[in-house]
């Protein structure tokens, strides 16, 4: 069977680590990054990139808009 | 023609676009006028009644925006309501028209006619540094003509102006010159006449935004700046007064509107007296004609300002003349209207009395 | 099965979703995780979706969206405070071929301007009226707003709302959808996945609406004020179910004209 693979770009500068995100996604790719922005957020980064199966769930209720989400199909 | 019903039906001969406005005696005839003659089907011109006249000014500034003729109507406690809204129009640099059929006041006050609301017209009543070009017919047909005049003003300096009439003139039936129908502009000649108005943002243009926000305070001086610019340049240009028996008089008379018309008979009745009486009549408020009356302060030997107040337009005489003559004030208040007789009596106790 | 690679994955031809281009590049201004960005990006991928953006004429009144106009890559107009409904009418009645919606914050559409509210729903204005509802003012400092409940705490009821002293939160979207003027009316949120897929099918039916000319549609978007509730966002969103959504009930609440039986 086909496997769906994604993966997400957060636009780190821009993200405020608000960490809404985070629950949104069904497989808790995500996860707030040690690491801080020039605004001095913990912006929001995978953790564990497998998972991601590239739903957009985290993309849609990001405030900022700052996720954009990519999907392929692997054979 | 009813003073309100000229101003309705030259609306709807400029090509005006929209009215929305709230019924308040004495000018409730405007938008009555307007209802009967269902210009939306002779011009497609809107006419609504708003919820209250705030709503009206607001419904104005959202039409303004999108660089149609718009205009709104009220009588003094309704113009009020409607400060706020003039100052966002000021602001946003909006061209529009606002008629204020002035009535006796302050609070609900009267619904005789009164010229209480020169301060308010000329001075400001919203906040903010902003001015409204302001303009005073004194008979039925000025009523009509001066929509013509107030939108080219408007138009032309991006500025509101008010038609500063009062319940005198309201009310009055003369005889009355209409112009023939203008046709109003369609949206495409109004996109590229306008092209700061908010017709839907093409792929063509930045986006337009109507706003009169900035939070940056040099940003806001900047504007501040062009604006005080904008209010010279239509003091330097747009004065209209008109000067009767000036060239040998030794006193002036100066009125507006209907009050003006009184002390025409009351220069004749002075002449008639022997005293040489010459009348300014300022037809645009702001920009007031400060010139003349300072030209005249070196040659006369008085002035005095009649009106229907408590003595606002007084002011901005004295600031004319500048303390080199006496300027002195007779008013009726309350919608009581000054007879010639009067206006010579006082004339003689204040100036020539001595 | 060849191990792959981000990548490979991070490829132009796989993007399926990024920000619309019908919002400006502009940064936004509100706070971390306020529902207001997300309002904000829904109704610019409808218009987008649509493709309106040439039409449309958005109007934005005072409060924390007053700025939308820096965001949203259309024209727009900046209401005095409470007068959005108002101006959107000026402009709807001499350009109804364009699309006109408010945005406006609770404090404005349900106090100020509760009057322009009701009469521009009685009209039937052919408008959209989205309503951020977060129960505070968000751009003053977190005072108390209309829709403001019983015993929350703002900087002006610190002690909590005391309705006996201060009146009761208000239902705004409840007393339009009575109004004959008002064709569609609905609550949602945009704090979940879920509710943002709603939210935006809700927008969506908005503008389809004001397209044929049905009156008004009445969108109440229930969101966080984490600044004014003294909240992280995720927890606020949190508090907010827990709080809001109980009084504030989401879902339609009025269709077709009709009012949807509860």
């Amino acid at each position: 069977m086909a496997k769906i693979r994604g993966a997400v770009v957060v636009d780190t500068e821009r993200c405020k680590g608000c960490g809404v995100c985070i629950p949104a996604c069904p497989q808790d790719v995500l996860g707030l990054a040690a690491e801080v922005n020039k605004k001095g957020y913990n912006y929001a980064e995978m953790k564990n990139p497998e998972a991601c199966i590239g739903c957009s769930n985290c993309a849609i209720v990001c405030p900022d808009g700052v996720i954009s989400v990519y999907k392929v199909k692997v054979a | 023609m009813k003073g309100n019903e000229a101003i309705a039906e030259a609306a709807i001969r400029e090509g005006v676009d929209a009215y929305f406005g709230y019924p308040i005696t004495p000018q409730s005839e405007v938008i009555e006028y307007l209802m009967s003659e269902k210009p939306h089907e002779r011009t497609g011109m809107v006419v609504l009644q708003a919820e209250s006249e705030l709503a009206a000014i607001n419904m104005v500034y959202g039409a303004a925006g999108t660089g149609r003729k718009v205009m709104t109507s009220s009588s003094s406690p309704g113009i009020s309501l409607k400060m706020e809204g003039i100052s966002y129009i000021a602001g946003s640099e909006l061209p529009c028209v606002i008629v204020n059929v002035v009535r006796g006041g302050p609070g609900l006050g009267t619904i005789q006619p009164g010229q209480c609301d020169y301060f308010q017209a000329t001075k400001g009543g919203g906040h903010g540094d902003y001015r409204l070009i302001v303009l005073a017919p004194a008979s039925v047909q000025e009523m009509a003509d001066f929509i013509e005049t107030g939108y080219d003003l408007a138009f032309k300096y991006r500025n509101p102006v008010m038609i500063l009439s009062d319940g005198i003139i309201g009310q009055m039936m003369e005889k009355v010159e209409l112009k023939p129908q203008k046709k109003r502009f369609t949206p495409e000649e109004i996109i590229n006449k306008y092209p700061w108005a908010t017709t839907g943002k093409p792929k063509s243009r930045e986006r337009n935004i109507i706003t009169s926000l900035e939070l940056i305070a040099a940003k806001q001086e900047a504007f501040n700046q062009k604006l005080i610019k904008k209010y010279q340049e239509i003091q330097e240009n747009e004065i209209k007064y008109e000067a009767l028996n000036t060239d040998d008089a030794d006193y002036i008379l100066v009125a507006y509107g209907s009050v003006a018309r009184i002390c025409m008979n009351a220069m004749e009745e002075a002449r008639a007296k022997g005293i040489k009486v010459g009348l300014i009549r300022p037809i645009t408020l702001f920009p007031f004609p400060t010139p003349i009356i300072s030209k005249l302060a070196d040659k006369v030997k008085g002035f005095m300002s009649v009106e229907m107040s408590a003595g606002q337009m007084v002011e901005d005489i004295r600031l004319a003349v500048n303390g080199r003559k006496p300027v002195e004030f007779y008013g009726r208040q309350g919608g009581m209207i000054p007879a010639p007789e009067d206006i010579v009596i006082a004339l003689e106790q204040k100036l020539i009395g001595g | 099965m060849a191990e792959i690679t981000l990548q490979d994955i991070i490829k132009e031809e796989n993007l399926v979703y990024s920000r619309t281009k019908v919002m400006t590049p502009n940064e936004l201004h509100y706070c971390p995780g306020c529902g207001h960005g997300t309002a904000h990006r829904l109704i610019a991928e409808v218009i987008e979706e649509m493709g309106i953006q040439e039409q449309t004429v958005g109007v934005t009144p005072v409060g924390c969206s007053v700025l939308m106009y820096n965001y949203m890559d259309i024209d727009m107009q900046e209401a005095a405070h409470g007068r959005a409904p108002a101006v959107a009418t000026g402009i709807k009645r001499v350009m109804p071929d364009k699309y006109v919606f408010t945005y406006q914050g609770d404090g404005d559409l349900a106090a100020i301007g509760t009057a322009e509210t009701i009469h521009s729903c009685n009209r039937g204005e052919n408008i959209c009226i989205f309503f951020i509802n977060n129960g505070i003012y968000g751009m003053t400092g977190g005072q108390m707003a209309p829709t403001t409940l019983e015993g929350m705490a703002s900087s002006t009821s610190p002690f909590g709302r005391d309705v006996s002293m201060m009146g009761n939160p208000i239902k705004m979207t409840e007393l339009v959808a009575q109004l004959a003027g008002t064709y569609f009316v609905t609550r949602h949120s945009v704090h979940t996945p879920r509710n943002v897929r709603r939210a935006k099918k809700a927008i969506r039916q908005a503008f389809e609406n004001q397209k044929a000319g049905k009156g008004v549609s009445f969108v109440e978007i229930v969101s966080n004020c984490n600044s004014g509730w003294k909240m992280p966002p995720v927890k606020a969103n949190e508090w907010m179910e827990e709080n809001m959504f109980p009084f504030y009930k989401l879902g339609d609440i009025k269709v077709d004209g009709k009012l949807v039986e509860k």
